[in-house]
């Protein structure tokens, strides 16, 4: 005989526990704060109850009780709803703003982490019913523990997005500076802007840092292309490193322009912390976007095109 | 409200009076570099705007 209260119960624990492990602050810098902990734990403690309500359900042959799991899905979708919003909303108060790409990127992945800890719930609730029906009943807790979290570090690890240091190689070089007045900043002979005020030229000069980001085949090439990868690269660069820049002060913003003959991409900015080494671990730690994602060697024309 | 990539204002010195000629944005005439440098400075905080140097003594202020 099945005691469905301890099945429940350990995939609800074991979801929720799954849910608990992936919300950590990362490069994100988000969510910083016990609230947002809080919503997100009490969500994943729903979504881990209805995963494992489905095996019961069904065992019990309470079929239609399967249809709650599309109340769920609109309560995840809510998720995502919520955390677009609240980024977008804070997104004026930022220097250098995360940009629409990154924060639909962000609010995906909030999401689908709430699906995963109802797939480890139900999964857990499977490794239990399997160890009970092979007969091994008092290894059953620990069965379904084990094939919970097996499948929970598999599916994980599946979905695990790239690096931009997975496609691109990356270099911090020095700035230069041409054109009449010595005006123009440039990398690699690229000019990425024009300042016009001697105040702000000597600062470039004397802390500006240019990061040269070189694809490394054409998909990558039309992945870095996109605007909203590099916003997210710059705002994640930021977020890490400090970047002087204030309200009012435009000629320090960080920009980020390609090569249009080479693909690659230079950004120009002013960290708090010059520290090379350090840029280019930021830059290679940042995500590449879902948005942003291309593939034109997937395709018959873009092979052909590549040659 | 915001202008974005259009001309807010235009400095420039006396001597390069004649590379501008009058538009829908402001002109200011310097005496010399030194304030050249300051009007375009505190213009550009004031309307938050940058300060671009055409290359030939004329600076123009422009919201990205």
């Amino acid at each position: 005989m099945i005691k469905y209260g301890e099945m429940i119960l350990l995939a609800v624990i074991l979801g929720t526990f799954t849910r608990l492990l992936l919300l950590r602050v990362d490069y994100r810098q988000y969510p910083g704060y016990p609230h947002g902990y809080i919503v997100h734990l009490t969500l994943a403690f729903l979504a881990s109850s209805l995963g494992a309500l489905v095996l019961p359900a069904m065992l019990e042959e309470n079929y239609v009780a399967v249809t709650i799991l599309g109340a769920a899905v609109q309560q995840f979708r809510g998720i995502r709803n919520m955390e677009r919003d609240f980024l977008s909303q804070i997104e004026d108060t930022e220097l250098v703003p995360r940009g629409q790409a990154y924060i639909e990127g962000i609010a995906k992945v909030f999401e689908s982490r709430n699906y995963l800890a109802m797939i480890a719930a139900l999964l857990t609730s499977f490794g239990y019913y399997f160890f009970n029906l092979i007969g091994y009943n008092s290894l059953n807790i620990a069965g379904g523990v084990i094939i919970g979290t097996i499948v929970v570090y598999v599916l994980y690890t599946l979905m695990s997005e790239d690096h931009v240091g997975d496609i691109a190689e990356i270099r911090v070089v020095d700035l230069e500076f041409v054109g009449p007045n010595n005006a123009n900043l440039s990398v690699e002979d690229t000019v990425i802007m024009n300042v016009g005020l001697k105040e702000a030229k000597e600062s470039w000069k004397k802390s500006g840092v240019g990061i040269v980001i070189a694809p490394k085949d054409d998909n990558a090439r039309a992945t870095l292309a996109n605007t909203g990868q590099r916003q997210a690269i710059i705002h994640d660069v930021v977020s890490q490193l400090g970047v002087r820049l204030d309200v009012g002060v435009q000629d320090y913003t960080p920009l980020a322009r390609i090569n249009l003959h080479t693909g690659r991409v230079y950004i120009i900015m002013i960290p708090m912390e010059p520290d090379r080494e350090c840029i280019i671990e930021a830059v290679r730690r940042t995500p590449v976007l879902e948005a942003s994602r291309r593939a034109p060697l997937a395709t018959k024309a873009g092979r052909m095109a590549s040659d | 409200m915001d202008i974005n990539d259009y001309i807010l204002a235009i400095v420039t010195s006396y001597e390069d009076k004649d590379k501008v000629d009058n538009g829908s944005a402001p002109i200011f005439y310097a005496e010399d570099e030194e304030e050249l440098e300051y009007i375009s400075m505190m213009i550009s905080r004031l309307t938050k705007s940058m300060v671009h140097d055409l290359g030939n003594g004329v600076y123009v202020l422009i919201k990205h």
